[in-house]
């Protein structure tokens, strides 16, 4: 009896391992990976078999192929005879192009909204706080099409066209006067401009020795901005001013000659930036908010004015809290600019996933080289914000 | 700098007035905007407006505001979409089931939490189902083809949060677990998924995930849509989790492993409930985005109320007036706003709520 007793114990210990820590995460991760491989198997299998039942091809060969359709907005040359490939890269410049564009802009009006909401002008306090309460709460995609369909293709036609001086607005998008550069200008342009880069940032750091050294200040962003404007100015004068302005005249059907902005960018451009607009300012409002008031008073008491107090103070500190919800929004915005598919932007998602894929047929290289751009371009965004970030953190002796 | 410590008082009156005069500028161009918007907006809805009608034809009149007959027409469209209009009490009873279970336990006071959870996450989502699919005695079938309108927003986003709550609570402790290929899983997951926009997801799930399944499986348009919504959101939500997880002090787990708890019991009693309590209000944001986002699934075909309002402006040659779209947009927006504000109000009840308990 009671030797059965000991063996049973004892045949109860040998399995103590079974209770141990170690040993259970390791059966339970190599669980996992049977798991994800049997899963990943199976993909790749019934993926190769139905690709095979619907004689659909296979491999990335299809990007060489004549693309044969047109793109109505391209930032590099294009025509229907070149490849899936170039097509790809005109929608990822697009996509590049709106979102470049839409942070900046949604960057502006974010400030100034978010420091409208903390003013001491009780008016603009509550219109930003309305501002951000109705745009945040309504689909973006809602916004695009309000954009698109609401206000710019209910402009006229182009012989009754809106002249916002010398700019005119119509049912095809906004016609401006076209910049013509002639001869060789350009180019010598491009090097004053670097020329003029490189002076005003060796300014930026001849100013920043002398104030450490001796503490007498230099305006050094004014004196930056001047050169940097300046030097390709005084180029230009040099040349004899050899550029002119081309400006949109109404040809039989439609603006020849100017600069067109298509509807479809501007929209999405508009429907971006509003948007998003609406939490950056929440953004920059908890930001400033969370600089302790002993910050402004001790900076008061020091003498600074009120201006000072916010530049030199203020917004530094606050700059530290922001940052990181502000990549967030950089990166919200790119990926929202995908919702150009829905009015007809042609946009990575909309030239590559849209109509290449509906050509090809190839959904799944397709779709990966799409969701690859995207995570290539937040994690360089994250990389290039956690080194932002880092210069930026708060160096605690 | 030294200047201005000695800045005589009048300068410093003058330098406050000038401010002033720039707020007293600044107030009456507030004003003025103001009292435009809204005159305009009076005007658009009210005055202007064309209150009735059989078609397009009414409301395209010169100067005229809002087409309000075009909403009232379509109403039954907007709500339920293309759901057959005999069986449609079948979807307000459900809304009635769901309201049962969520107006209790979104009151603080009201007890019983735990019932009415197991209820909303586990009775009326099978019950819901029966009736508004139908396909049992007494109820014909309804195609999910035929579902539309605020009706599909609604299942995609509460389908959405429900299914994408368990798996985000599984990411989000999967991201901190000691265990290294289960960690780096996770975070593979959420990183993957949180870098690329909703519009691939959903496009993956509607082309990609038909070649994925063997050749005889086939899925419901919706289902793949949901099934690419849910993964989607979970990947948000559990960073929120994750961020509540963090904010548990080292003490409590360390004493959950003092007194023996298993892993699950530690994580079920002390660490969960602390968790997700934090993080309520986030939670509650995640919900709206997803709200918002289903708008999106009009992308791959699918007519959630803004489809539909998109539809009837853009394809109904009946209702065509050069105010159909404006009033569309405008009724479609104030659905939307009037769920997510409410939402955001609610969740800036519960933050308040939940600091105030624990100042006690």
């Amino acid at each position: 009896m009671t030797r059965r007793l000991t063996k049973s114990v004892q045949a109860l210990r040998s399995l103590d391992w079974l209770y141990d820590r170690k040993v259970r995460g390791i059966i339970f991760q190599v669980a996992l990976v049977v798991a994800l491989l049997v899963a990943g198997y199976e993909i790749v299998s019934n993926t190769a078999e139905n690709l095979k039942k619907q004689n659909l091809a296979s491999g990335f060969g299809f990007l060489s192929k004549t693309a044969s359709f047109d793109i109505s907005q391209t930032l590099i040359e294009y025509r229907s005879t070149m490849s899936y490939g170039r097509a790809f890269l005109v929608g990822l410049l697009n996509t590049l192009l709106v979102s470049g564009l839409g942070i900046v802009l949604a960057t502006l009006l974010g400030f100034a909204i978010g420091l409208g909401r903390l003013s001491h002008n009780w008016i603009v306090a509550r219109l930003s706080t309305a501002y951000v309460e109705i745009v945040r709460n309504i689909p973006l995609l809602l916004q695009l099409f309000v954009w698109y369909i609401g206000v710019l293709r209910a402009m006229p036609m182009p012989q009754q066209a809106l002249a916002l001086g010398p700019a005119q607005i119509d049912v095809r998008g906004v016609h401006l006067p076209r910049l013509v550069l002639y001869g060789e200008v350009g180019w010598i342009l491009l090097i004053a401009l670097a020329c003029s880069i490189v002076w005003a940032l060796v300014l930026a750091r001849w100013a920043r020795r002398r104030q450490i050294e001796t503490g007498e200040t230099f305006p050094a962003a004014a004196a930056g901005l001047g050169v940097i404007a300046g030097i390709p100015l005084l180029a230009l004068l040099l040349l004899g001013v050899p550029i002119g302005l081309r400006y949109p005249r109404l040809g039989p059907y439609n603006f020849e000659d100017g600069l067109t902005i298509e509807p479809e960018f501007l929209a999405l451009l508009a429907g971006l930036t509003f948007y998003t607009a609406a939490f950056i300012a929440e953004i920059v409002r908890s930001g400033i908010e969370a600089v302790p008031r002993g910050q402004k008073e001790a900076a008061a008491a020091l003498g600074l004015r009120p201006w000072q107090v916010q530049r030199l103070v203020v917004i530094p500190q606050a700059l530290r809290v922001i940052i990181p919800p502000l990549t967030n929004q950089f990166l919200n915005l790119t990926k929202n600019s995908s919702l150009a598919v829905a009015i007809g932007y042609p946009d990575l998602v909309s030239v590559f996933a849209g109509t290449v894929l509906n050509q090809t047929n190839q959904a799944v290289e397709v779709i990966l080289i799409t969701m690859g751009v995207y995570l290539a371009i937040s994690l360089l965004t994250a990389l290039a914000m956690n080194w932002f970030n880092a210069r930026m953190a708060l160096v605690e002796r | 700098m030294r200047d201005a410590r000695r800045l005589p008082p009048a300068d410093w009156i003058k330098a406050n007035l000038v401010s002033t005069w720039g707020n007293a500028i600044l107030t009456i161009i507030s004003v003025a905007a103001i009292a435009l918007l809204v005159w305009r907006a009076l005007d658009w809805g009210l005055f202007s407006a064309v209150l009735s009608g059989k078609d397009g034809s009414a409301c395209a009149r010169p100067g005229a505001g809002a087409c309000w007959p075009f909403i009232t027409h379509k109403l039954g469209l907007f709500m339920y979409g293309r759901y057959p209009a005999p069986e449609r009490w079948r979807v307000d009873l459900t809304y009635l089931l769901a309201l049962a279970g969520l107006v209790p336990l979104m009151i603080p006071r009201v007890p019983g939490k735990l019932w009415l959870s197991l209820y909303l996450l586990v009775v009326f989502p099978i019950v819901g189902f029966l009736l508004v699919r139908g396909g049992v005695p007494g109820l014909p079938y309804v195609s999910t083809e035929l579902w539309g309108g605020l009706f599909l927003t609604l299942v995609v986003a509460s389908v959405g949060i429900a299914a994408s709550f368990p798996i985000g609570i599984l990411l989000a402790l999967g991201r901190r677990s000691e265990l290294p290929i289960v960690r780096w899983a996770s975070i593979a997951f959420i990183e993957f998924v949180r870098g690329v926009p909703l519009v691939t997801v959903l496009f993956m799930a509607s082309v990609m995930l038909p070649l994925f399944l063997p050749p005889d499986v086939t899925f419901d348009k919706l289902l793949r849509a949901l099934i690419g919504v849910a993964l989607f959101s979970a990947a948000y939500l559990a960073e929120v989790i994750r961020g509540g997880l963090q904010a548990i002090p080292r003490g409590q787990y360390e004493a959950a492993d003092a007194l023996g708890l298993s892993y699950a019991q530690k994580m079920g009693f002390i660490v969960l409930p602390q968790a997700l309590k934090l993080v309520i209000p986030g939670i509650v944001n995640s919900f709206i985005s997803l709200f918002k986002d289903t708008s999106l699934v009009l992308i791959i075909g699918l007519f959630d109320l803004l489809g539909i309002v998109q539809q009837s402006i853009s394809a109904d040659a009946k209702w065509f007036s050069p105010q159909t779209a404006a009033t569309g947009y405008v009724f479609a927006g104030a659905v939307f706003w009037v769920f997510c504000f409410g939402m955001s109000r609610y969740s800036a009840f519960l933050e308040r709520h939940l600091a105030a308990g624990d100042k006690r």
